[in-house]
């Protein structure tokens, strides 16, 4: 039972020693060997396992990228699928070292769990899918409709927002399974089901039937920052998992790919040179190997083609770049300056 | 150690305060032991605010009077997502305590039949009753609510093709609509005149019971009851006016409005539940009718006593003594597995402290909340029961 997981990690905080516990997570992870992620327990493009069981998506990859720079080796992870009502308490105990599980970044998250976000992995925001044959064509004609939502999310808070600000009514379905939820939906128990849109668009392309009788209302109702989250209390752990995923942004911004990584050590660009480790250094500044940001790129690619591959073109999901661009072509994702 | 000083007329020596003293002994001891339990509670307790707060998580039960900001997709009071996280709690656990209320008594109903029916001479019916018990007791619960909610939400046809049985009634995978008492006062009288039904009916019942005690003479306490619980509420409704007009659901956009629903999610729970569970219920019944000797029945039927009153007066009031103590626990096994109701998405106590806790980052405070939730009501199950018990003890003279 879900709550027996919760109750378990709850005792942690009865029992656990006073104090033993600051500045530990980057010494623990290191002296262990891998990083232990909290990811979904399967939602395409983000983390699901693949036709041969291998987990794969953009938080995987943010969970690789970790482990590349810590290890130099972008295997060295182990995954921990979560539901949205399990995932903070996993991270609070310490059951997990980092969150990659499509978690928005709000105010409460991030000031009373005792939790810090260390960066943006995807923008997004909150949406509805309906079948066509509901005939409906904006999210402002749902009054009176049944929603189906999956618990513990902001998706929850938001949907009854939502209906609040437009005087319109609705009945929750709120069932705490992913898979079991979007099955009342696609059973038609529910009139609309609504999640962060990549999820929308994931549900459709991964789990619904005939993709084609669903669609995407055009109103996003909310802005759902997904980042990776750690606990607060260990900054060295945090800012590894921060620059981490501003490697990935600056490589595609200075144009560094898995493919030309090797040649781009040869480039004379100082800030080429900075990232790669040819000019050491920054990875003493983070208390790993000076190869850190080229093991990430070189394992795991850049952020545009971790993107492409995962949730872009290259992926069932086929989303636009949007908001998710760099900031140099008019989106959001901008990395601090690597010196 | 045995000598008495209070013997021989001697005045009593002052007691002194001496570990040779068991009495002295067994309080220090009691006192330790508090002290302990004491020490090891506080420990705990500070220890537990100490790590929350040195790791910034929030603590308190302040929360409850915050708002919750989510909805709850049904209970027996109004909700709304402006309303306190309290309230919430609230509905969530009148929602549990109307799944375990409603299917402790359809299970008892259930599992009595089929417990009878197992020890029936016509074959087939008892044939059948023993395969009901083994196949629904070896299934898990968890497996059997999908089930049922499978198949009432992927068989039954969406709203705009409900069947319609009756007028006013629709079957969806909505649920089940129904026509309900409009907000009319005479619906109230008449609702007042149930509760007062029900008191009469079992004063009436104790009534009958001295009476015959004391002359013999029967009374028809049934008969008497049932229409004092039809006659009264329909003497309120007739004293509020009679009114005809009821809250009928319609089709309005692409869902019902109006009227009361049985949605599929406490549907699928309540089968679930009951199905289940009367598996054990007729195990229980079935051994408690045959741990009463044969001997029984053959005496009863000797005095001249009719089946049905054997049954009743002789062989139910023994088999009772055996029923009800591994009944108790089914009952308890209800309103606990009831939690799984989050599977299925019915808004049980679980479910919205689940919820409340995830939104609030408070699993200690929210986990604190269920278990006294389940905790008092198995323990007023057991109070209950265990009074009953005892009423009903044989009184052996
Ligand atoms: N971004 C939202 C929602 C995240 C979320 O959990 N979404 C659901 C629906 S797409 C999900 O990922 N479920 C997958 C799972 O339960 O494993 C949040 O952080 O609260």
């Amino acid at each position: 039972m879900k709550i027996l997981k919760t109750a378990a990690a709850a005792a942690v905080f009865v029992l656990a020693a006073q104090g033993a516990y600051a500045g530990a997570t980057f010494d623990a992870v290191k002296a262990k060997g891998y990083v232990q992620c909290g990811v979904n327990t399967g939602l395409g493009g983000f983390s699901a396992p693949d036709d041969k069981g291998v987990w794969k998506g953009l938080d995987v990859d943010m969970c690789r990228a970790v482990a590349a720079a810590m290890f130099g080796d972008a295997g060295k992870f182990r995954l921990t699928p979560t539901t949205p009502q399990q995932r903070f308490t996993a991270l609070q105990s310490g059951e997990i070292d980092i969150l990659t599980r499509n978690t928005t970044q709000t105010l409460a998250r991030d000031a009373s769990l005792g939790l810090i976000g260390a960066g943006v992995n995807y923008y997004d925001g909150q949406g509805f899918i309906v079948t066509k044959k509901l005939g409906v064509k904006s999210a402002k004609e749902l009054n009176g409709a049944t929603v189906c939502v999956q618990p513990g999310t902001t998706t929850e808070l938001n949907l009854a927002d939502f209906f609040r600000a437009n005087k319109m009514t609705f009945k929750p379905v709120v069932i705490e399974k992913m898979d079991e939820v979007v099955g009342a939906y696609a059973s038609g128990r529910c009139d609309a089901y609504t999640t962060d849109i990549s999820g929308l668009a994931a549900t459709r392309a991964t789990q619904l039937p005939n993709p084609d009788d669903h669609i995407i209302l055009p109103e996003v109702i909310s802005k759902e920052p997904l980042g990776p989250m750690v606990r607060q209390g260990d900054d060295q752990w945090l800012v590894l998992v921060r620059w981490a995923l501003f490697a990935m942004i600056e490589a595609e911004e200075l144009g560094v790919t898995s493919a030309n990584v090797d040649e781009m050590l040869k480039s004379e660009n100082p800030n080429i040179k900075r990232l790669l480790g040819v000019t050491p250094g920054m990875g003493k500044n983070l208390g790993v190997d000076e190869k850190w940001a080229y093991n990430i790129i070189k394992q795991v690619g850049n952020y545009g083609e971790s993107f492409e591959r995962n949730v872009g073109k290259g992926s069932p999901l086929k989303l636009e770049r949007g908001v998710n661009a760099l900031w140099t072509q008019g989106g959001l994702m901008y990395a601090w300056p690597v010196r | 150690m045995a000598s008495n000083p209070m013997s021989g007329g001697q005045k009593a020596p002052a007691r002194r305060l001496s570990w040779n003293d068991p009495d002295v002994r067994s309080v220090v001891y009691q006192i330790v032991a508090l002290a302990a339990v004491g020490l090891i509670g506080w420990f705990l307790v500070s220890n537990t605010l100490y790590n929350l707060q040195t790791r910034n998580i929030a603590s308190g039960f302040d929360f409850l009077s915050r708002e919750a900001g989510f909805a709850i997709g049904e209970g027996p009071i109004p909700f709304e997502p402006s309303d306190t996280y309290a309230r919430a709690i609230l509905v969530g656990l009148l929602n549990t305590l109307r799944i375990a209320v409603i299917g402790i008594i359809l299970a008892t109903i259930l599992g009595t039949i089929i417990g009878i029916a197992r020890l029936s001479k016509n074959w087939l019916v008892a044939k059948l009753s023993s395969i009901y018990v083994e196949v629904v007791r070896n299934v898990p619960l968890l497996l059997q609510l999908f089930f049922w909610y499978a198949i009432i939400t992927e068989t039954m046809p969406g709203p705009r093709s409900a069947f319609h049985p009756l007028p006013g009634i629709f079957i969806s995978n909505r649920g089940i609509k129904l026509p309900a008492p409009s907000d009319h006062f005479a619906f109230d009288l008449a609702g007042l005149g149930f509760l007062v039904a029900l008191v009469l009916a079992v004063i009436v019942s104790h009534w009958a019971r001295k009476r015959q005690d004391a002359t013999g003479q029967p009374f028809p306490v049934w008969r008497t009851a049932i229409a004092l619980v039809i006659g009264l509420p329909l003497l309120g409704w007739i004293i509020g006016g009679a009114p005809l007009e009821l809250d009928v659901p319609r089709l309005q956009g692409f869902n019902f409005v109006g009227g009361a629903t049985l949605t599929p999610e406490f549907a699928a729970l309540l089968a679930g539940l009951v199905i289940y569970t009367a598996g054990f219920i007729a195990e229980v019944v079935r051994s408690g009718i045959q741990a009463v000797s044969h001997g029984q029945w053959e005496a009863a039927e000797a005095l001249g006593l009719k089946r049905d009153q054997v049954l009743r007066l002789v062989i139910l009031p023994q088999a009772l003594r055996v029923i009800i103590p591994p009944m108790t626990s089914q009952y308890l096994n209800i309103t606990k597995n009831s939690s799984l109701a989050v599977a299925i998405g019915y808004p049980d106590i679980v479910s919205v402290a689940n919820t409340t806790l995830n939104q609030t980052g408070q699993a200690i405070e929210g986990i604190l909340i269920i278990m006294a939730v389940y905790l008092t009501i198995s323990l007023s199950i057991s109070v209950f029961m265990n009074w009953y018990n005892k009423h009903i003890a044989l009184v052996e003279r």
